[in-house]
């Protein structure tokens, strides 16, 4: 009975606050809405209309298709660019280092692009990345280009820049926490056995910092999957992202159609975690 | 001194005697502190109107600042949580059948016979204006008190007294552009590619758009506030092709980052609200307000009563309204930019110079200086558009609600994703 009662309040509160509005969102993705009310009802309509046309894939593919795969894409590339730069950060900070402050005060430094608001952080890209930004003036000036380029701000590359300044520190802090608790005397053994720093990379670091990745990854993921605003400001929104859809459906009542969004992006990004806890047992190597 | 000496007092003795009687306060106003709360998008809740209402009426006006979707969500579902609300008109299409506005009385508003024209009539100086749209004039009168529908003809009951309205054009920075734009059309010119921009409000970008679909030639709308299927189709078509093309810079949302479009040279023309023209010249960038042969999308806001005030808050929100409409609020608006309800009062109320600047088009004879003293404009300039009836008067459609209004959002949100 103790330990029960020792649960209840965290239970409650995941009940309440977790459990209730998840099952309220799927409820209410059957519901029928009209303009300006909802209708406790039971129907397909928000999950058919959502995927209008994708059976027909000789118009090119249907919208929601297409937002995923947008969606996807970035996801893949801010994950790809900030696992390498959390990790060779990491590994900097926790092999190369040798005094403890001066670590932690790198450490630190690292959370710099969270001191400044969201919003201000974000409308400082303009500035530097625009058309008549610091970069392009700096480009023009040194004959490397003939006139600005237009890529650099509003386009994929924005974005993905803008999720990697954000996101690197959600990878660097669990991968620097796994790579701290790896046993020096591991790497001195791999290096008398005769192993090359590659070696010992490959078959010791990074085997014992997975966990750290892992935890990182689904951070990243689950971050850039529901984002609007980051994608919405730096891609001038122009580039499709499912949170934008539902924000969209959100600001004209459409809840029942939002909410079958959110149950359907819900459900591929439990998928992919399932699949990355597969690979690795969380619990048993923490 | 004597004076606020038994006001005060007077009032302490009314807060004593108002706890003993439960909350049955004195019946009059003038006898006691009304508070009405006003609900509102944040844009029309200017602090200087609720100093000078508390100062002549005694009234408070608490401001409750929402977002346009939440004004309606709030007036649809929550009649209770207001006493005045600050409407756009096309929204009475959604709040009028939920039966939660009452009809005003014509008999208890004195300047009714004042309103402007494009109100009662749709018309500017005896002509009229372009109706596309949910215009004013087709949802100013309910049958009856407690009609859910619009009335055809003017009659005693109407559904909101006009506040603030205006026409919408594009914006264009003439140091980048440097001959002349005189039509919708120039939006979609290849001449601008990645260089235009519009805004990615669905029901307000997709009349932007239809504007320059129509001045381009490729269709006439029988009503660009509420398209067929197949003209949401075509429209959009015609926004993905350009999209594709690379027509677009970005789009907006908000009004900073139209502004900082504009200011930073990302954009050349974009679809714009007048205040954030103004703001980017106020930063020293040249930036017009450009009338176009096509006409203008307007938009009006207004005060509507929920159907639950009575009593003393209800001849209050009557007392303010009248007020509203006596010059001084008008005059403030007009100052701003803005024009307002009833001018006749509003142009007593201001200067002869600043009128024949805002209203009348011409160059102003002094400085025209914002309420805090800067200057907003230089002695010499002349305000974008000319006059009030030559900008009225040019009106081609409103901001609506379409019949199709979820087939629009959501191939509005294909088009973001094409």
């Amino acid at each position: 009975m103790a330990p029960l009662l020792q649960a209840a309040p965290l239970a409650l509160v995941l009940l309440l606050f977790f459990v209730f509005p998840l099952l309220a969102t799927a409820v209410v993705s059957l519901w029928n809405y009209t303009e300006y009310s909802l209708v406790p009802d039971i129907t397909q309509r928000n999950y058919v209309e959502m995927f209008e046309g994708c059976s027909n894939l000789s118009d090119g593919l249907c919208a929601t298709f297409r937002t995923y795969i947008s969606t996807l894409r970035l996801c893949l590339m801010v994950w790809a660019i900030t696992t390498l730069l959390g990790f060779t950060i990491s590994y900097f900070l926790a092999f190369h280092i040798r005094s403890e402050s001066v670590r932690m005060a790198l450490f630190l430094l690292c959370t710099a692009p969270f001191f400044t608001s969201n919003v201000i952080r974000m409308i400082s890209w303009l500035p530097l990345l625009g058309r008549e930004g610091v970069v392009n003036q700096a480009l023009v000036a040194t004959g490397l280009v003939d006139q600005p380029q237009d890529w650099l701000l509003f386009s994929e590359f924005s974005v993905v820049v803008a999720f990697v300044h954000l996101y690197t520190l959600f990878v660097t802090v669990p991968v620097f926490n796994s790579m701290m608790r790896i046993d020096r005397r591991l790497m001195e053994a791999a290096q008398d056995a005769g192993a090359s720093p590659w070696q010992t990379l490959w078959h010791v670091v990074i085997p014992l910092t997975k966990p750290g990745l892992v935890i990182g990854s689904i951070f990243v993921i689950v971050l850039v999957m529901g984002d609007f605003v980051t994608i919405g400001v730096m891609g001038g929104q122009q580039i499709a992202s499912i949170g934008k859809v539902i924000q969209v459906q959100m600001s004209y009542l459409q809840f029942p159609a939002a909410a079958a969004q959110a149950v359907v992006l819900l459900g591929l990004v439990l998928m992919v975690i399932a699949v990355m806890t597969r690979l690795i047992d969380i619990r048993r190597e923490l | 001194m004597d004076k606020t000496m038994t006001l005060a007092r007077r009032r302490v003795l009314q807060g004593a005697a108002g706890l003993a009687a439960g909350l049955a306060a004195p019946a009059v106003h003038a006898q006691g502190a009304v508070t009405l709360r006003y609900v509102g998008t944040a844009v029309n809740q200017h602090a200087g109107i609720k100093e000078k209402v508390k100062e002549d009426l005694g009234i408070t006006l608490e401001y409750i600042p929402v977002t346009s979707d939440d004004v309606v969500r709030r007036a649809v579902t929550q009649p209770n949580s207001f006493d005045i609300l600050d409407s756009e008109y096309w929204m009475l299409k959604k709040i009028i059948p939920s039966g939660n506005l009452i009809g005003m009385d014509a008999k208890r508003i004195k300047l009714v016979d004042e309103i402007t024209t494009i109100f009662t009539k749709g018309e500017v100086a005896g002509r009229k204006i372009g109706d596309q749209g949910t215009a004013p004039s087709k949802v100013m009168y309910l049958p009856a008190q407690n009609g859910k529908a619009f009335a055809g003809a003017p009659t005693q009951w109407l559904t909101l007294i006009p506040t603030t309205y205006n026409a919408d054009t594009l914006g264009i920075r003439p140091d980048r552009i440097t001959r002349p734009i005189e039509s919708w059309a120039e939006l979609l010119n290849p001449e601008f590619k990645g260089k235009a921009s519009i805004l990615n409000i669905p029901s307000i970008g997709i009349m932007d758009a239809a504007m320059a679909v129509e001045a381009s030639g490729r269709h006439k709308y029988a009503d660009k506030g509420n398209m067929t299927r197949a003209e949401i189709d075509l429209t959009m078509r015609v926004l993905t092709e350009a999209k594709r093309a690379g027509q677009f810079r970005a789009f907006w949302k908000d009004f900073n980052e139209s502004v900082n479009l504009m200011a930073s040279g990302e954009t050349i023309i974009q679809s714009m609200w007048s205040p954030a023209v103004t703001a980017v010249r106020s930063r020293g960038i040249p930036c017009v307000y450009q009338p176009l042969k096509e006409g203008y999308r307007a938009w009006a806001a207004g005060f509507g009563l929920p159907k639950t005030l009575t009593g003393r808050k209800l001849d209050a929100a009557y007392d303010f309204i009248n007020w509203f409409l006596s010059g001084w609020a008008g005059a403030f608006l007009n100052r701003q930019g803005y024009y307002s309800a009833v001018l006749s009062t509003a142009q007593k109320s201001m200067q002869p110079y600043e009128w024949d600047f805002w209203m009348m088009g011409k160059p102003a004879a002094q400085d025209i200086k914002a309420p805090d003293g800067t200057v907003m404009e230089k002695a010499g300039s002349v305000r974008d558009g000319g006059s009030f009836e030559a900008r009225m008067g040019a009106v081609a459609c409103w901001n609506a609600v379409m019949d199709e209004n979820d087939y629009m959002v959501r191939k509005w949100n294909e088009f973001i994703a094409a």
